[in-house]
């Protein structure tokens, strides 16, 4: 049986960490509150952004521009959106077992794949795995801005454009709502026209026109869209991770606040036997006396 | 000429509006278009100007800086980088903002300076154009 005195020090302890977890909570959630309004104000933005560049995409000759063509598969770039910090729950275990799964698919089709990092929490796991990343753009969740997006979507860019890689995907968390998040892959370069996006055909009717020329129209349009693609999903993973954390923690506390019930109980108990024990010394001593 | 067209103005902050309307004209790169319920499909780049939608027989006003219109037969959208509604323009900061840049003109200096305070004074000049449309 343990001592007393153990017991009180385990209670204690776990009451200290409980104190941890309830903060971490009340600050995820705080965090989470600006996360979310910031992606909901923006996603309004970059989905209908992403709708325009779909519909146009489809109508478009894709031979236009470099970012639209298709070219045969040899290298696929994956670009992995995990957090900077820990302690959110499965929000990193789950974007790592995707990208694996995601990488062996595509080992399987024959083609080479290579790792783009956002996140030091996916550093680390590849890093472990002695696997060769690329850009590992860390600690950049704590201030985003535009700014960011505009640096991945440039880098990306230029690498596409110069033949670094022919295909290229995203996998990350979206924010669904504070309970739940969602696991999502999706393709970067070449644009992609999404089928299923919108209205039927027959709404579509005919080619654009467009003003100024296809060509001086089609670069600043596409440059801007990835920026806001990069943006938004920046921040659909900032928020789904505050939101995971906060969920986390919220389990931590609760678990905590049981773990601390129960040991309280069988210390009570405990201290309780001693004291029996103790009387029962006592009214045997006296009775021995008689 | 049957039915209406949506019209949806979002920009990186938030959707401004999403409307159902009658008429629409907007600021186009090439100068200035007028969009009808079954217009034929195209896409624009806008410049700094003045976007207007008609609901029956009212007109409203909104200022665009830059961005894109995408027209198909049911739907206008615009996505621009700042967007303003006229009622939301502070007319005296706007007529602040005017007079300053102007002074930044006369004074003169570099050249990326001077096409910087252009760039503000147009805008600052829509922004009071447009708010006093609205109030007449």
């Amino acid at each position: 049986m343990p001592s007393l005195q153990s017991l009180r020090r385990k209670i204690t302890s776990v009451k200290n960490t409980q104190k941890i977890t309830k903060a971490m909570k009340m600050v995820a959630s705080a965090k989470l509150k600006r996360a979310q309004s910031r992606i909901l104000a923006f996603r309004a933005y970059g989905l209908k952004m992403r709708d325009v560049v779909a519909n146009l995409s489809r109508r478009v000759n894709r031979d236009l521009h470099p970012l639209l063509q298709k070219r045969p598969t040899k290298v696929v770039r994956v670009v992995v959106v995990t957090s900077d910090r820990g302690l959110c729950g499965a929000f990193n275990t789950n974007i790592v077992r995707r990208a694996l799964e995601f990488i062996r698919e595509c080992e399987a089709r024959g083609v080479k794949v290579e790792i783009g990092l956002v996140g030091r929490k996916g550093r680390e796991f590849f890093k472990r795995r002695h696997w060769t990343t690329h850009e590992p753009y860390v600690d950049i969740f704590d201030r985003l801005s535009y700014e960011h997006g505009m640096e991945i979507a440039q880098t990306a860019c230029e690498q596409y454009m110069g033949g670094k890689y022919d295909e290229a995907h995203i996998i990350y968390n979206e924010f669904k709502s504070a309970l739940q998040q969602r696991v999502i892959v999706e393709q970067l370069f070449p644009i992609e026209s999404l089928e299923e996006s919108g209205e039927p055909r027959e709404a579509l009717g005919g080619g654009y026109h467009y003003e100024p020329d296809e060509r001086e129209l089609l670069d600043p349009l596409l440059m801007k869209h990835l920026q806001a693609q990069a943006f938004r999903i920046l921040l659909e993973s900032s928020a789904a991770e505050q939101a995971a954390r906060m969920t986390a923690m919220d389990g931590a506390t609760r678990n905590a606040g049981e773990l601390i019930k129960k040991v309280t109980l069988y210390y009570n108990k405990t201290r309780q036997t001693a004291i029996t024990k103790e009387l029962m010394d006592i009214v045997g001593g006296a009775e021995a006396l008689k | 000429m049957a039915g209406k067209i949506l019209l949806e103005v979002v920009t990186p902050e938030h959707l401004l509006l999403s409307k159902q309307v009658d008429e629409v004209i907007a600021p186009g790169s090439e100068g200035e278009f007028g969009v009808l319920p079954g217009h034929a499909p195209f896409i624009s780049m806008l410049k700094i100007g003045e976007l207007r939608y008609k609901i029956g027989d009212a007109w409203s006003y909104m200022a665009v800086l830059w961005g894109y219109a995408e027209v198909n037969q049911t739907k206008v959208t615009i996505l621009a980088e700042i967007a303003e509604k006229a009622e939301d323009i502070d007319v005296e900061r706007a007529t602040k903002k005017v007079a300053e840049a102007e002074q930044r003109l006369a004074v003169g200096g570099l050249p990326s300076e001077l096409k910087e305070a252009q760039i503000s004074l147009e805008k600052a000049r829509l922004r009071k154009r447009i708010a006093e449309r609205n109030r007449r």
